[in-house]
């Protein structure tokens, strides 16, 4: 669909995470290791899911659609228990890992605290996750033609960058969220933290309905968001500091 | 199978994405393209055949797309009136513009060619029936490389006197600059008028809505201007790979003797008197390759190898004075390239004859309807031939080439007696039906071969009349001539071969097994080409020698390396390994070798021995190169949906850039409560 395409929904999609990464996590080089380090990880737990499924289906009759459509649901919530667990793993990891950092380190303590390598982590996991999403689609955009000869709705490459950009913030609150949880020894955190991701997924099996599905799944972002700021250290009283703090600077500016 | 699954399920844009495009990205490397988005946006055509550029002395012909393809919209067209549709009034240029057969003609093309601006390409669907009349040929074919010119004949040069190809349209020699294809009636285009239908239709006047059905044509060609200036392309050296642009058109002369001459010996033979017999290969249409030439070229030279054929045993018994020499060119279409070249090797002693030791030639050229005159001549024929009053110029044949040469006495044999009566002269339409060439319906392909028509029926007897004639100028035996007959069997074998399928059992046996696969179940292609190798060629060569030569005892090796054995001679006869049938209790073939005094000769034109890429004298034809040739519809958005979408993601980007900054700078502030209670407030 041409270069305007092209460019508008690498835009939507990668947008925010390109923010995030060069102001927050660019200049520091235990940030940029973290963040990639996730990535790495998420592509693990997806590889070993594809596994599982092709397994799948080559056992079975690869004529039977209906049959491949359910093995398909099926190994997409296996892959989604499994980037969970990933997540978990990746939260020991980080926690062996903070110990030594700790001990090499110049300052007194670990460099980063906790909170610090969730919001890395998840926003890792995410950015892999966009791109192995949208990527595909992206290099298609670019061709002269657009979806929609057997049927598709032609808003398909917009739709598809706004639930990118849904999943990879998603994927960064439920990293925050998950290692608090953990963190505090709230094992239903972690089992919330699932739920959601499977709801998720599963309103994504509403398109091209898109009304149902980017819209529920954008509540669920902004609800992620908010979650993920309470517990990462923010409060309603933080905002009004900040609101305070502005005023008051121009008035004592002006 | 599982580019299709995913192309079903890989919808939504989460896992069950991410998953599919893994699967595919990971396991599906080796497949066909399994990019699953690709395939709900493009549908790929499969059946098209282009129209390419050809270039002479001093023009270009023929159709070119620019290098990253010409998408346009589609627009089937209904009558010549709606012509206004794509060229002035849609809302929505460029068109591509789709034409029935009944509309391919000389006046929508011009119109379409004055306003290419708003013309992407052309598709023209051909139908499995012909139409009346058609030929994209020019009026007058060959007029500036026949004999009469300005300075011989004026009043006869140019088709002054005789317009042989009256319907002849000229679009094949007319230059477009954009693409034309061709599209086959089949389930692919019902599918492009479905989506035209679906998509393009203006309803009640006011303009269609856009998503749009459009289709993409990619057919760049490398050469332009003509001949000399892609002559010179060629040859920088600048790189270790030079780029080629175009090449010469041409392929080889087939060309056979009673008597064998030595092939090592060229020039003038002293004493040696020689008849030729001619006849032309090759044929064109307006699109690439997909000529079938029945009338034009193949009822020729089908006639002239079956009197070849006639002639064998009486020349084995009794031989006449002269020798026969057939012969079979290459390239006639395109300014006499193979009959130039014979003569022009003829004249510069690169040939086993001279111009002077030529008697006499005869050429058999289009000679469908011979048997229109059912008056019996005294061989008990049933036709009559009939010379035309002196005033009459020859019509496009080899013979104008070698009388160009020198003056040689020769006769063309053909059955219009003024004006071609072939009605698809030089286009995809002259094929099997052309030559009323039909069998019953309830026949297999092997019983269909051995099937006598009753155009075999007529051609047998021309093939008689020839076979005949030639001993009789050769200075044979008289009372010998009545019992030259041609094999009708054979003559309808040749055209079930030529004209229905080649890959029939009685072509399989006379082939060389390393050829096998230039047999097709379809006729075979008599477009000259450039890549010196066309199946005509091969297969005329192979049925002269088995049909002229002897079949020997030699064994495989021998027949590789016969001048190891005391009385077989390379020089004066080929030896070719053949196939040969399958006895009925086995399955190996019954292979051996032929001996017979068949050669090949090169039939590329002297302009290109020589350099004179300019030549007013030989033909100049070259065909340009491409580098790939493909065809795809597919819908396109408007412009609206798209700069909206570039807009949002404009925004986004934006917007995320300053909400970062912001928090990222106020982070302490907002992610304070692990700290002590901030010292001050600001």
């Amino acid at each position: 669909m041409t270069a305007a395409v092209f460019f508008g929904c690498a835009f939507i999609a990668f947008g925010p995470a390109f923010s995030l990464f060069i102001f927050t996590i660019a200049k520091d080089p235990l940030r940029v290791i973290i963040l990639i380090a996730g990535a790495f990880f998420w592509l693990v737990s997806l590889l070993l899911s594809s596994l599982v499924w092709f397994i799948a289906t080559k056992a079975t009759n690869a004529q039977d659609l209906t049959l491949q459509k359910n093995l398909l649901i099926f190994g997409s919530i296996f892959s989604v228990i499994l980037q969970e667990v990933f997540r978990f793993a990746y939260y020991r990891l980080l926690r062996k890992a903070n110990e030594g950092l700790a001990a090499i380190s110049e300052e007194d303590g670990p460099p980063l605290s906790v909170r610090e390598m969730a919001y890395v982590a998840g926003l890792g996991f995410g950015i892999m996750s966009g791109a192995f999403s949208m990527i595909n689609t992206l290099s298609d955009s670019l061709g002269p033609g657009t979806v929609g000869m057997f049927g598709d709705s032609q808003y398909y490459f917009i739709t598809s960058a706004l639930m990118t950009l849904a999943l990879t913030m998603l994927h960064t609150f439920w990293g925050v969220v998950f290692f608090e949880g953990c963190e505090r020894k709230r094992w239903w955190v972690i089992a919330v933290v699932l739920c959601v991701h499977l709801m998720v997924f599963s309103l994504s099996l509403l398109n091209p309905f898109y009304v149902g599905s980017i819209l529920p799944v954008y509540a669920i972002m902004l609800l992620m968001a908010v979650w993920a700021f309470f517990s990462s250290g923010g409060s309603l009283h933080n905002i009004t500091l900040l609101w305070t703090c502005r005023k008051s600077n121009t008035e004592t500016s002006s | 199978m599982c580019s299709n699954m995913v192309r079903c399920l890989g919808d939504g844009n989460t896992s069950l994405q991410k998953l599919a495009t893994s699967i595919v990205f990971f396991f599906c490397l080796s497949d066909v393209s399994c990019n699953s988005v690709e395939q709900k946006i493009y549908v790929e055509l499969n059946n098209t055949v282009p129209c390419v550029r050809l270039l002479n002395a001093t023009h270009q012909i023929g159709c070119q797309s620019s290098i990253s393809g010409d998408t346009g919209v589609i627009h089937v067209l209904e009558s010549e009136a709606d012509l206004e549709w794509p060229l002035s009034k849609g809302p929505n240029p460029p068109y591509m513009v789709l034409l029935e057969s009944s509309l391919f003609t000389r006046s929508i093309m011009m119109k379409m060619k004055n306003e290419s601006n708003r013309v992407a390409g052309v598709a023209v669907v051909v139908p499995n029936t012909s139409p009346p009349e058609f030929s994209p040929h020019t009026t007058c074919p060959n007029e500036n490389t026949g004999v009469y010119s300005d300075n011989y004949g004026p009043n006869l040069a140019h088709c002054n006197t005789t317009v042989w190809n009256p319907r002849g349209n000229g679009l094949s020699y007319e230059e477009f600059d954009f693409p034309v294809f061709s599209l086959k009636e089949d389930n692919e285009t019902e599918f492009i008028k479905q989506c035209y239908l679906d998509h393009n239709r203006a309803v009640n006047g006011s303009a269609p809505q856009y998503p749009l059905c459009a289709m993409q044509l990619f057919s760049h060609m490398h050469a332009v201007t003509n001949t000399p200036t892609c002559m010179r392309r060629n040859d920088i050296n600048f790189s270790i790979n030079p780029e080629m642009v175009c090449d010469p058109l041409g392929d080889y002369n087939v060309w056979g003797s009673i008597r064998p001459y030595n092939d090592t010996v060229f020039g003038h033979k002293e004493n040696e008197s020689v008849v030729i017999a001619a006849a032309r290969l090759d044929s064109r249409a307006f699109f690439w390759e997909v000529s079938t030439g029945a009338e034009g070229s193949v009822s020729g030279f089908v006639t002239l190898l079956a009197a070849a054929q006639a002639l064998r045993e009486v020349t084995h018994e009794a031989p006449p004075t002269r020798n026969i020499l057939f012969a079979f060119f290459q390239g006639e279409t395109f300014d006499y390239i193979g009959s130039s070249r014979m003569v022009y090797d003829m004249e510069n002693g690169k040939f086993v004859i001279d111009l002077d030791n030529i008697h006499s030639v005869l050429e058999i050229g289009q000679v469908k309807n011979l048997v229109n005159n059912l008056q019996s001549s005294t061989a008990g024929l049933s036709f009559l031939l009939v010379e035309p009053n002196v005033s009459q110029p020859l019509p496009p044949s080899s013979l104008q080439r070698f009388l160009r040469a020198q003056p040689i006495p020769g006769i063309v044999l053909a059955d219009h007696e003024s004006a071609f009566n072939n009605r698809y002269y030089e286009s995809f339409y002259d094929n099997a039906a052309n030559l009323n060439l039909t069998y019953p319906s309830d026949l297999s392909p092997e019983e269909q071969l051995e099937f006598v028509t009753d155009t075999a029926k007529s051609l047998t007897d021309v093939a008689t009349v020839v076979a005949r004639a030639l001993y009789k100028q050769a200075g044979g035996n008289e009372s010998l001539v009545n019992n030259i007959k041609a094999d009708p069997k054979i003559v309808t074998q040749m055209l079930y071969g030529f004209l229905v399928s080649s890959n029939n059992s009685w072509f399989q046996a006379v082939m060389a097994p390393e050829l096998k696969n230039i047999l097709k179940p379809s006729p075979p292609e008599y477009y000259v080409g450039v890549a010196m190798s066309s199946t005509p060629t091969r297969l005329v060569q192979y049925l002269l020698a088995n049909l002229t030569g002897a079949a020997t005892n030699l064994t495989q090796s021998q027949c590789q390396k016969p001048d190891e054995l005391p009385n077989e001679s390379r020089q004066m006869y080929s030896y070719l390994w053949v196939q040969g049938i399958v006895p009925p209790n086995s399955t190996e073939r019954d292979s051996f070798c032929v001996r017979a005094s068949v050669r090949l000769t090169k039939a590329v034109s002297p302009a290109f021995e020589l350099g004179e890429y300019a030549s007013k004298d030989y033909s100049t034809w070259t065909e340009s190169r491409w580098k790939f040739i493909k065809a795809r519809i597919f819908l396109v958005a408007s412009r609206d949906l798209e700069m909206l979408t570039l807009g949002v993601g404009v925004a986004v980007l934006f917007t995320s850039l300053l909400v970062t900054y912001f928090i990222s700078t106020k982070a302490d502030v907002l992610f304070s409560s692990t700290r002590e209670p901030a010292s001050a407030a600001y």
